[in-house]
């Protein structure tokens, strides 16, 4: 059926790029509905091109719709003028799969991947003709859920969430299709709401806001407990311990129009130990868990034939520490050699020659342009936030670069980080100047782009505990790169708009009394503040003001050992004396090595959850353990390996 | 060798761009496995050819677009087979109705077509004022426009691209917006006729609902024939509003 087409069908001639509500991509489901399956609609709150990729969404949307006792459909944040034809219209949020109404669901899931998408979750919720308040909402209508990793800080959200799944989403999605169609069994009678987030709360993994009560001293937290003795005081993260069990997706949606990173995509591990300290999702998705590379090539196979791709990309926080990436990557050009020309791609490449030569070995066709992330502009600051690149790499990696025939570089750094001095972020315009001197023993008009971002710190980071710097500070330090590159023809210097980044600060790292501040923002006006032609910091100031906030005290105030964090009930596996002690030897400049190839050093991860790494080979990659700070290269060193045994050297394991 | 491609742009999928479409046909034609020929160079591209581009939410009876096959893999091509060959590798709704091929010598499509049939749903008015619009529109010796073209207004006139106009009757019941249906021969060359050009240009000025383009004619030496050969099979009748 087709729900609310006949009606949505004159508003798309009206609009910009009507392909994004119309569905119809290939693996695009349309699962029939029926009163003993559990009805999931789910969300993302930005617009479809930047939505539809996302893995994570379309892992669950594969794996519900092959329970018997589930449908799920997907949505999108509609863009400002097909909003304003729905409002006026009286017509509400709809799935793209059949054009359903989104309050005929029994739960609409959020994937919340970055803070200032916020606004655009309520805004969701109030178009599908739900309550934005989750006090306020009734049996009738849907629970409003949340997962991905923003939520390892909900709170600034928390008044708007039903409930909140922190990590993997593999399995726990099947334990709340259960307590949910328990519920949707029982008639949804007044009063069944309480009952079925309660139950909720008693998955693992599951976090029902509503439950848990918080109480201030003055502006100061002081506690975030249960209000129930069956609640758990603590909500510890879900981890899916091998990866080969869940070979999803299966059927990637290949969009009718165009999206971000719109090409085949295959994770080939998650997790990542290299220990990077502002780094939230290298320490919030421990341990590693490689997918075997058997698994890999059919995925990549069977993936390119399917969708008519002539690109993948090899999927990971780093892919290049995969074990054994040189085999994968010489198979997987092999096995595209005698059809039509397939490229490759690492979204992460590890800076240094070898790294280079990998991208090399991929990219025959089309080298137009290569980005690395040396994050600091000197080795003292790269030793502060533990991303142990030395010059040399960084400048063997470019020299490779331009040898190989690439003529542009591009080049992340951030700035604002902890203890970091002015020497420091001039470091960046230094390290910028001396590549393209590099690039002039092999091109004419060697291109750098240096692209500098604001450091916001995040929960679950030893950097959460780091005041941010001021818009003032931020803009000095850009302003300072900005006259030192003037004259350097051929650096190029981009940045992001330190405005932005305050408010990306105040939603990381804010408590539940944000939520009147991001509902206001939302009431006037203030959605898509992720984009920056429509991210307005004066509705937020404004806002804050109003509701009696301090923003400087939640975003640029250095936070103590004592204080109660807002997410000290939520769990991430990681011990708190670990990141604090992590915090420490930042603020030392001591570097933390990578336990993949060194002895445990117990930060929770693997320890709280009975689980280990899964890696095919105890030896570092080739080139060595860069980044670790260790010269490992070649050496096999203790850890353990966990599950079946190992095969044979350069093979992969699962468990 | 040359095929010359003819489908169906129904439905939904209207909705999608004419560019979106070609990277649809892009991914279609490498599912295929088909000989596609390359360009040379350091990024190959596939050698195909679309023809007239079609608006954001037009359908379409009668698209067409042209694919080199390498030889001699293309001898071992099956042509008659490639309609359901292909059909299932498109996005619902574009439906392969044709394959044939052609002499390479032929003139590109963009250049060859000469006008298109359509069949258009006018919202807010009767197939009566309808077709007093269009006498008073087929009875003007010109009919100016002022139009811009890389930002410079230019004055142009209708009039000789409008080849046929025939008011149809009342909008079909499943219409989103009732009225009266007309169907247009328009011109593409020396430059294209657009529907709603055309509507904006009636007394009182219309705007279009449902615009569905039926045919492609290529007029040469005063014949008229469709791009396909007449060999292939020819497509529905104009006006028959599948869903």
């Amino acid at each position: 059926m087709n729900g609310l087409w006949p009606q949505l069908e004159p508003l798309l001639a009206k609009v910009a790029k009507p392909a994004r509500y119309i569905g119809l991509e290939d693996g695009a489901q349309r699962p029939d509905h029926a009163p003993h399956k559990v009805a999931w609609l789910l969300a993302y709150p930005d617009t479809y091109e930047i939505g539809l990729p996302n893995q994570g969404l379309q892992i669950l949307y594969e794996i519900l719709n092959e329970r018997p006792d589930a449908v799920a459909e997907r949505t999108y944040a509609p863009w400002v003028d097909l909003e304003e034809l729905l409002r006026a219209r009286g017509l509400p949020l709809f799935s793209l799969d059949t054009h359903r109404p989104a309050c005929d669901f029994d739960v609409i899931g959020f994937n919340l991947s970055a803070e200032l998408t916020y606004t655009n979750l309520l805004n969701m919720v109030d178009l599908a003709g739900v309550p934005v308040r989750a006090a306020d909402r009734r049996p009738e209508h849907p629970l409003i859920a949340a997962g991905g990793h923003c939520t390892y800080n909900p709170e600034p959200v928390a008044d708007f969430l039903d409930f909140v799944v922190l990590g993997d989403g593999e399995e726990i999605v099947a334990e709340i299709t259960e307590v949910i169609g328990a519920w949707k069994a029982s008639g949804r009678t007044d009063g069944s709401r309480e009952h079925v987030l309660r139950e909720l709360a008693h998955v693992s993994g599951v976090y029902v806001p509503s439950m848990y009560e918080c109480s201030y001293d003055g502006a100061d937290l002081v506690a975030v407990t249960p209000r129930h003795p069956d609640v758990p005081d603590r909500v510890e993260k879900r981890t899916v311990p091998d990866l080969a069990d869940f070979p999803y997706p299966k059927r990637q949606l290949v969009p009718l129009t165009e999206v971000v990173h719109d090409r085949l995509n295959v994770e080939v591990f998650r997790g990542c130990t290299r220990g990077c300290r502002f780094c939230q999702a290298g320490m919030i998705t421990r341990p590693v868990r490689e997918r075997p590379a058997e698994q890999v090539r059919t995925m990549v196979a069977e993936g390119l034939r399917r969708t008519g791709y002539d690109e993948v990309a090899l999927t990971s926080l780093s892919t290049a520490d995969y074990s054994g990436i040189e085999a994968l990557v010489g198979d997987i050009v092999r096995s595209t050699d005698d059809g039509p020309p397939v490229s490759v791609s690492l979204p992460s490449l590890r800076v240094d020659a070898f790294g280079v030569g990998i991208a090399t070995q991929l990219q025959r066709a089309r080298r137009t342009g290569l980005t690395f992330a040396p994050e600091a502009g000197t080795w003292r600051m790269r030793q502060v936030i533990n991303k142990l690149i030395r010059e040399e790499d960084l400048y063997s990696a470019i020299d490779a670069a331009y040898a190989n025939g690439w003529r542009r570089v591009k080049l992340y750094f951030l700035t604002g980080l902890p203890t970091e001095t002015d020497d420091d972020t001039l470091g960046i315009a230094e390290l910028a100047r001396n590549c393209v001197e590099l690039g002039k023993a092999h091109t004419k008009s060697p291109s750098v782009t240096v692209s500098v971002g604001g450091f916001v710190p995040k929960p679950f980071t030893p950097f959460q505990w780091f005041g941010q710097n001021t818009v003032t500070e931020l803009r000095r330090k850009i302003n300072l790169l900005r006259d030192d590159t003037r004259r350097n023809q051929g650096v190029q210097l981009k940045w992001h708009d330190p405005k932005a980044t305050q408010i990306e600060g105040l939603a990381s790292r804010g408590d539940r009394r944000l939520g009147p501040v991001i509902e206001e923002v939302w009431r006037r006006g203030g959605t898509f503040q992720e984009w920056s032609e429509k991210f307005d910091l004066e509705l937020w100031v404004e806002a804050m003001a109003h509701h009696g906030l301090d923003l400087d005290w939640y975003v640029h105030r250095h936070r103590s050992e004592q204080e109660v964090l807002p997410w000290d009930h939520l769990s991430a596996g990681l011990h708190k004396d670990f990141l604090w002690q992590e915090w420490r030897d930042a603020l030392a400049e001591v570097g933390l090595p990578d336990c993949r190839w060194t002895p445990c050093y117990d930060c929770g991860a693997c320890t709280g959850y009975s689980i280990e790494h899964i890696v095919a080979s105890a030896t570092p990659p080739a080139g060595g353990s860069q980044g670790t700070g260790q010269d490992l290269s070649g050496r096999s060193v203790p850890v353990t390996l966990l599950g079946r045994a190992p095969e044979p050297a350069g093979s992969a394991v699962g468990s | 060798m040359r095929l010359r491609v003819r489908y169906r742009k129904l439905g939904k999928v209207r909705f999608t761009s004419h560019r979106d479409l070609a990277r649809c046909w892009e991914r279609a034609l490498r599912r295929a496995e088909l000989p596609v020929a390359s360009t040379e160079g350091f990024s190959p591209r596939p050698k195909v050819h679309f023809g007239l581009a079609l608006s954001t939410g037009h359908e379409s009876l009668g698209e067409y677009l042209d694919v080199d096959l390498r030889e001699p893999e293309a001898l071992a091509v099956d042509t008659e087979a490639l309609p359901e060959r292909l059909t299932p590798l498109l996005p619902p709704g574009v439906d392969v109705e044709a394959v044939a091929v052609i002499d390479r010598s032929e003139t590109s499509l963009q250049e060859a077509v000469t006008s298109c049939t359509w069949v258009i749903e006018v919202p807010g008015t009767s197939p009566e004022a309808l077709a007093a619009a269009v006498d008073t529109t087929l009875s003007a010796t010109e009919l100016p426009v002022v139009r811009e073209r890389k930002g410079k207004k230019v004055a142009d006139d209708l009039r000789p691209g409008i080849l046929g106009l025939t008011v149809v009757g009342p909008t079909p019941p499943d219409a989103p917006e009732q009225g009266a249906v007309l169907e247009a021969e328009l011109a593409t060359q020396p430059r294209s006729v657009r529907p709603a050009e055309l509507l904006a240009a009636f007394d009182p000025p219309r705007t279009e609902g449902r615009v569905r383009r039926t045919h492609q004619w290529i007029t040469s030496d005063g014949a008229t024939r469709e791009p396909l050969s007449p060999g292939a099979p020819s497509p529905a009748p104009a006006g028959a509003c599948a869903p």
